[in-house]
């Protein structure tokens, strides 16, 4: 049976310029004693506009961005696991944290050479593995550390005192880095990097949400190498170039009527991080008529969202557009705590129903006709209260299958049961095979 | 030509290949037209399906890696009490005991029947614990889908008569419709589907 395609496709032009930059990041790091400057290691949720304010000699190495980029060559991933499992550290710990302290034991960086050594750590704490994975950073190189606990509760209870503790955490963190490095921490270019960072988070949502049009311009595997500039450096001035850039061109397709999958016929959300090595299943999805449009994860592990007066969801406008003024380093702070915490990816830390709530809305804005959860053995702080978030989707009605797997541990995906899987779950949405 | 099952894609003559959720719950329903939950356990995998009136499959969960849910378990377990899988069914069935198997994954599960032998558990009691603990986990799984309507029992292990008693209790439902020839549901839910695509 062959399907005729219905929509025009055609590639993002800009796709070659985010794996230039993404590349870029990486050397960055590893060169940035060269010219004298600092590195600092921490997650991606890290508040990175902070050290931001140490100068534009400053680069980090963000930890589960870079054990993804392992986990695609499965030959090091394993290599970086065994060697973690060998210090001692069990299989069933986040193997992002496996893979990046393999890589620290065996002395070894994914882009050649030793692993480079960071000056600092400087990181966030809102699932159990953040500390634990830079404390054993920081213990065998021998570096200070410093982490901002940014687990108060859900966005929607914030209120001054819960403000006032990340904030004040975050002027001790400037304290720290000054004692830490030596340098004079610029005010400046702190508010510098908010900006960027705000800039760079409220334009990947409003990016997602281009994503509500049928065709669907983007498709979730595209996505991942979009979002994760984010990840890696978002308040840097060139990501936030670079979403502004993006915006454009996707919404140029959608204008056009240019889809990601030319045959789309149904569309699917995801959960959680998918397992890297084994993307492949986005393709196999393809060959149904299925495209993934996005997920709670791939929109809001760095976008940044509010109600817009329609209802809609969209990216949250940023404060100098409302008028709000960031004048002091103190104000700085407060505001920068203050829209991070309301990253949609935290709430479900607190509670599982938040997370559903979002993903219904989002199966209701984007049009989407079945959910897809990876039940992620790799990731306890996205898998927590997964299952009832099976539960509360099914519920409400929406077709909804799970796979098991790693993101980063290719030891517990297996493939055949998955598609097997995948087949079921296309059958029950009356979906069939289309010929290539 | 259609095929079914978790080899279906080796079929190399099958013009058309339908899985195993969706065949079962149509072969299922076919025979007992009130069922809306399917409980399928082979030996290789546990699964539970709901199916609307049509015996269209509208959700499914099924365990994963782990055998624990499966009946490749109940005959490992078999094989350490030196019984075969009738006998097993039939010496479960004459217990009323009911001991707890904390472990998770059928290679520590073979241990704690050991340990259960060593401290001379009856063996009848041993053989409960062990379907009763396959049931739970079966059951867990069905619960995902929700149980709903008739509960017809699919797969092989129709025939092990003490699953068939741990799963209804487990599931807290009095009874559990079984088909006759339990093992080839599938394949008539696969006929099925391929005679209504004809048309
Ligand atoms: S378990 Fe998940 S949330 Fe926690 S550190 Fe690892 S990747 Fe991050």
């Amino acid at each position: 049976m062959s399907a005729p395609n219905k929509y025009p496709t055609e590639s993002l032009k800009l796709w070659g310029k985010a794996k230039q930059l993404r590349e870029q990041y990486y050397q960055n790091y590893a060169t940035a004693k060269e010219k004298g400057g600092l590195r600092w290691s921490g997650s991606a949720w890290a508040l990175d506009a902070v050290p931001a304010g140490l100068g534009d000699d400053v680069y980090s190495l963000t930890g589960e961005p870079y054990a993804a980029a392992v986990a695609h060559d499965r030959k090091f991933a394993k290599e970086c696991m065994d060697a973690a499992e060998s210090v001692g550290f069990a299989r069933d710990l986040c193997s992002y944290m496996r893979i990046y302290w393999g890589g620290m034991h065996l002395d070894k960086y994914l882009y050649g050479g030793k692993f480079p050594k960071p000056d600092f750590i400087f990181q966030t704490q809102i699932c159990c593995s953040h500390s634990k994975w830079y404390q054993h950073v920081a213990k065998v190189e021998q570096v200070p550390q410093f982490y901002v606990d940014v687990g108060v509760g859900p966005y929607k209870d914030m209120n001054k005192d819960r403000l006032d503790y990340v904030t004040n955490q975050l002027l001790d963190g400037i304290e720290f880095l000054e004692k830490s490095t030596g340098r004079k921490f610029d005010d400046e270019k702190f508010l510098k990097a908010v900006k960027n960072e705000m800039r760079s988070t409220s334009r990947w949502a409003d990016i997602c949400a281009l994503n509500k049009a049928k065709p669907a311009p983007l498709d979730e595997k595209t996505m991942y190498s979009l979002y994760v500039l984010a990840t890696l450096s978002k308040s840097s001035q060139w990501c936030a170039d670079f979403y502004d850039e993006l915006y454009d061109e996707v919404k140029d397709r959608v204008a056009r009527g240019i889809a990601a999958v030319p045959n789309e016929k149904a569309r699917m959300m995801s959960d959680t991080q998918p397992p890297w090595s084994f993307l492949k299943i986005f393709r196999y999805l393809e060959t149904y008529g299925a495209v993934s449009i996005g997920s709670l994860y791939t929109f809001a592990l760095e976008g940044i969202w509010e109600d817009k007066p329609d209802g809609s969801w969209g990216g949250r406008t940023l404060p100098w557009e409302k008028g709000i003024e960031m004048n002091t380093r103190e104000q700085i702070a407060r505001l920068y705590a203050d829209w991070n915490l309301s990253k949609p990816q935290w709430q479900h830390f607190f509670d599982p129903r938040l997370k559903t709530e979002m993903m219904l809305r989002i199966v209701r804005e984007w049009q989407v006709d079945g959910v897809m959860l990876h039940l992620n053995r790799g990731c306890e702080g996205l898998s927590m209260g997964i299952m009832e978030n099976r539960g509360g989707i099914a519920k409400a009605g929406v077709p909804i299958m799970t796979f098991e797997g790693n993101m980063g541990d290719e030891r517990e995906f297996d493939e055949v049961r998955t598609q097997a899987r995948v087949d079921a779950f296309m059958e029950q949405l009356g979906l069939r095979r289309q010929a290539a | 030509m259609f095929a079914t099952g978790a080899g279906r894609k080796q079929v190399a003559f099958a013009t058309e290949g339908v899985t195993e959720m969706t065949a079962g719950a149509k072969g299922a329903n076919y025979m007992f037209p009130m069922c809306r939950t399917v409980v399928d356990v082979g030996a290789e995998e546990g699964r539970g399906m709901k199916t609307d009136a049509e015996g269209k499959a509208v959700d499914f969960a099924g365990n994963e890696k782990c055998a624990a849910g499966a009946g490749s378990f109940a005959e490992a377990m078999s094989r350490a009490l030196q019984m075969t899988l009738k006998e097993f069914g039939e010496a479960s069935l004459k217990s009323d005991k009911s001991i707890p198997m904390n472990a998770q994954c059928t290679v520590f599960a073979e241990s704690e029947v050991v340990s259960l032998i060593h401290s001379s558990t009856p063996k009848n009691d041993i053989a409960k614990a062990v379907l009763d603990a396959v049931a739970s986990r079966v059951c867990a799984m069905v619960r995902r889908v929700g149980i709903e309507g008739e509960v017809v029992l699919i797969g092989g292990m129709v025939h092990n008569a003490g699953f068939v008693q741990s799963l209804k209790t487990a599931m807290g439902v009095d009874a559990v419709s079984l088909p006759d020839m339990p093992e080839y549901i599938s394949a008539l839910g696969c006929a099925l589907i391929a005679a209504e695509r004809q048309h």
